[in-house]
């Protein structure tokens, strides 16, 4: 029956509509899955964006000396590659999945403000558009505008307006301020969805654990998007209005937007890292056919990890001079948070052990996932030390370190839920031939940027500079890491084909491929309008397990 | 007899295969080139106390993490070899196991008491690199940032130069440590020798003070590590570390005053006069003359250094004679700009601070 329906949606529904009609319907919805998909795909956008210009990086940087770029080019294209990749690739993207999920995984039929839901987007999606518009504003598109140059944490006081004249600052500042008010919007919104639209039945010791995880990361989102918030508009004020908050040609504070940055910057990686962590609490126990071990651990980790992300931003600023005292306090802040990170991986393990673990495309990439936020977790270490931190903060090493947690972890998580959703929301399978390609492609690509990166940074190479000297021991490191990093986007372009083939002539996927336990599987694949067509009512923690279990149903073990 | 999995290996059968694999690491980690030669700003080849002590800690934090890194990684390896389904599988479900407060507490407690032991080595060096006292014979040299260049002042020796730093060799048994009293002029920069001492953010209203005291005489490279503009790629730096006395020779020779106006040759002299009377004047100082501009690096004694532009290329006279011309073709963005004079008030003014040695 299901499966009908699935094929009638998409069969029927398309060519009866004009395209204008479509277009009408998604520019209008506020259904939560329309607008999950939209920020699914307008995330998508960008990172294909922002992972073409970080392949021009790689071509400037594959040889010392090189010309392909000139320094105020290349200083733009870092700037808007890691501006991009945070606030209009990860967190979009993350919120999209959110957004898709959470009033599915609840068993509710829509968020709790359907309307401040599509303002956010909507709000979030002028961000990005105006930071790219930057391009063709100033002195037009053939001299490349007025894109910023600044770098993504845009440190005054070079944003001020004695060294940062024209309107390339305020692009910067206007988009992410735009994008700071749709984020904090929607984390409200998921917070109240949370709290109050769960199914009968639904007690917060029975909600799956990635709703679990948005909960705790939206409240970080309110505690950390504000500073950021204030400090962009504090820097207008600055440049606008004459004030000298960071301004210290007049006396202002330098200091002061790097402490108002990083408490915003922190826990934001840790926004982006634990909705990862949700995608891997769904699919690791669905393919290792196991209930997850320890779920009330999960979710004290989870909180927290929330908790100690507040106190440990200034492990940022182990360089900035701020005395033994300082450093030896965020230097334990930041140690201490590999505890409960170590819990939920060894949780993990714990949950694959004595399993019979499917290696399908999704948990190719969890697999994948764990050994390299393994690694991730262990750079991680190293730099929380302050000492090492002197040497390699700013360096290669820093950067192959985070884009260890960006990409190793967060993007193959990403990639993980896409070949485990994509089915729910389009009805369709995706190719698992394609995927195992696109897997070991991009685990190749990866492995060999990203851990030979490592290796520049020790010997010294800077972050940020558009070329190096011959002689510094550099030069083939980098070749490596620039074939690497084509090799990835050659994986990318094979998951982009795999989608696009996919909603056209994938396998029907029925409304439940995965023999999966969560709420979201319980409804048709796409899910209708209102998702369900009775409220559901649950009883454990696993509502599908028992239905597919009734002798040995889940409730008996819950504790 | 024990048996199965709790006996132990038999390491005497094993003895020739372990023997072999560890000669032959040995062998290889011979004909690895010295850490020197890998890269001259790799801090695993320190050359002062600061770099040495990190280069130490290295060893603790990098065995332990790689020692993390086996133990779950083989635990993540074996799992997925060991339990990946198989087509020969029947369609039950394994067990299904909740949890257990005994194992978890395990995993919770181990971590802590590592990150506890690591913690606490860390704070050792963090307190003996910040909190020594200053000895008596230590130099004091204000490091001042600017878009793109490095000024080095010597208050107690009346000495001011650029972008070459220069600092006396320091002897373990008679400690001469440099003191670096870093500030800026304009945005924040970072000031880092990898082989010398960690990397210490370079911020305007503020100063912060890290010391060096490099062990052996010679070159130290490095370079600014915190974004500050478009040239930031090329705002390098280069510290001299010479023999005591080397050190007050070098000193000697930058406390005296500039080339006598007397020993000039015509075209030496209408290359002065150029100079004192365009806007070379308003951004650099040559002591003993008219010019006396801040913004720029001090030009008395650039003769005598090795490079121009902070480090980006070497000091000849076609060099010179270019960057005068157009500052942008050498180093794009510097904000040096270019000074449009006609050919001949060009090569005077190359042939004068040719001069200034």
């Amino acid at each position: 029956m299901a499966t009908t329906t699935a094929v009638d949606l998409t069969s029927q529904t398309k060519p009866k509509k004009l395209l204008l009609q479509v277009a009408h319907d998604w520019l209008t919805t506020v259904d939560h899955k329309k607008i999950g998909i939209m920020y699914i795909v307008y995330a998508l956008v960008f990172l294909v964006i922002a992972g073409f210009m970080a392949m021009l990086i790689r071509i400037q940087l594959a040889v010392p000396n090189n010309h392909f770029l000139s320094p105020q080019v290349f200083n733009r294209l870092f700037t808007m590659h890691g501006t991009t990749m945070v606030f209009f690739v990860g967190m979009p993207i993350l919120f999209g999945f959110g957004n898709y999920l959470i009033p599915l995984m609840i068993g509710a039929r829509d968020m709790a403000f359907p309307r401040l839901n599509a303002f956010s987007f909507w709000i979030s999606a002028f961000g990005g558009i105006l930071l790219y518009y930057s391009y063709v504003g100033g002195s037009g598109l053939y001299g490349a505008g007025s894109a910023p140059d600044v770098s993504w944490w845009a440190y005054a006081p070079l944003t001020e307006k004695v060294f940062s004249p024209g309107h390339s600052t305020d692009y910067w500042t206007f988009s992410i301020l735009l994008s700071g008010i749709g984020t904090t919007g929607t984390a409200i919104n998921i917070v109240a969805t949370i709290l109050s639209m769960r199914c009968k039945g639904m007690t917060m010791t029975r909600l799956p654990l990635l709703p679990w995880i948005y909960l705790v990361t939206s409240f970080l989102v309110f505690v950390a998007v504000s500073p950021l918030t204030a400090a962009q508009i504090m820097i207008t004020i600055d440049r606008y209005l004459g004030a000298h908050f960071f301004d210290t040609q007049a006396g202002g504070s330098a200091i002061l937007w790097f402490h108002f940055f990083w408490i915003f910057g922190h826990p934001e990686v840790y926004i982006l890292v634990m909705p990862a962590f949700g995608f891997m609490n769904e699919i690791i126990p669905v393919f290792s056919r196991k209930a997850i071990f320890g779920y009330p651990a999960m979710v004290a980790a989870t909180v927290s990890i929330g908790f100690i992300s507040l106190s440990v931003w200034a492990h940022h600023m182990f360089i900035d001079g701020l005395g033994a005292g300082g450093n030896i306090f965020f230097t334990a802040a930041t140690m201490v948070i590999s505890v409960p990170t170590g819990i939920k991986i060894f949780n993990w393990l714990a949950t694959m052990w004595g399993g019979k673990i499917q290696f399908k495309t999704p948990m190719l990439f969890a697999t994948g996932f764990l050994f390299q936020f393994l690694g991730a977790g262990l750079t991680g270490i190293v730099l929380s030390s302050a000492p090492m931190d002197w040497q390699l903060n700013n360096t290669y090493f820093v950067v192959a370190h985070f884009h260890y947690v960006l990409v190793g972890a967060i993007l193959f998580a990403l990639f993980a839920a896409f070949y485990y959703w994509y089915p729910k929301m389009t009805g369709r399978m995706l190719s698992e031939r394609l995927g195992k390609w696109h897997f070991w492609l991009f685990v190749i690509g990866f492995h060999l940027t990203f851990d030979l990166m490592h290796v520049p940074g020790i010997l010294g190479m800077p972050r940020r500079i558009y070329t190096y000297e011959a002689g510094r021991g550099w030069d083939s490191w980098n070749m490596l890491v620039s074939a690497g990093g084509f090799i990835q986007a050659i994986a990318t372009v094979i998951f982009v084909v795999n989608m696009v083939w996919a909603f056209y002539r994938g396998r029907v996927a029925g409304p439940d491929p995965w023999d999966a336990w969560t709420l979201e599987w319980a409804t048709t694949s796409p899910p209708p309008d209102y998702n369900f067509a009775v409220p559901p009512s649950i009883s454990s923690r696993r509502p599908l397990w028992d239905l597919k279990h009734p002798e040995d149903v889940d409730s008996h073990y819950e504790y | 007899m024990v048996t199965g999995l709790w006996a132990m290996p038999d390491f005497a059968a094993h003895w020739m295969t372990l023997r072999t694999i560890s000669s032959l690491t040995l062998a290889a980690w011979r004909f690895l080139p010295p850490l020197a030669s890998l890269s001259p700003t790799n801090m695993l080849d320190p050359a002062g106390t600061p770099a040495r002590s990190i280069f130490n800690l290295t060893w603790f934090v990098g065995g332990l993490v790689l020692g993390i890194f086996v133990v779950v990684g083989g635990l993540l390896t074996f799992i997925v070899l060991r339990y990946r389904g198989r087509a020969t599988d029947d369609n039950i479900e394994p067990t299904q196991i909740y949890g257990s407060n005994q194992i978890e507490l395990s995993w919770t407690v181990i971590p802590i008491l590592l990150v506890f032991m690591l913690f606490l080595t860390t704070a050792r060096v963090i307190l003996g690199t910040e909190r020594i006292p200053k000895p008596a014979g230590a130099l004091d040299v204000a490091v001042i940032g600017h878009q793109f260049w490095w000024e080095y002042r010597y208050p107690s020796l009346g000495v001011v130069t650029a972008n070459e730093l220069h600092v006396p060799v320091s002897d373990p048994a008679h400690p001469t440590p440099t003191y670096l009293n870093t500030s800026s002029a304009d945005v924040t920069h970072n000031f880092s020798v990898p082989r010398l001492a960690g990397r210490i953010d370079v911020i305007p209203n503020r100063v912060n003070t890290i010391w060096i005291d490099p062990q052996a005489a010679g070159l130290y490279l490095g370079q600014c590590a915190q974004y500050c503009g478009t040239q930031h790629a090329k705002m390098l730096l280069r510290v001299y570390a010479d023999s005591p006395a080397d050190f007050s020779a070098w000193i000697q020779h930058q406390q005296a005053p500039a080339a006598d106006p007397s020993t000039l040759s015509p075209q030496q002299l209408e290359g002065k006069s150029v100079f004192e009377h365009n806007a070379c004047a308003n951004c650099h100082t040559v002591k003993g003359t008219s010019a006396q501009g801040k913004f720029g690096p001090d030009l008395t004694h650039m003769g005598s250094r090795d490079t121009l532009g902070s480090g980006a290329f070497a000091n000849n006279r076609q060099n010179l004679h270019q960057w005068i011309d157009n500052p942008d073709s050498l180093k794009p963005g510097a904000l040096m700009p270019p000074m449009h004079l006609n050919e001949k008030d060009l090569n005077a003014v190359t042939e004068y601070l040719t001069t200034l040695r």
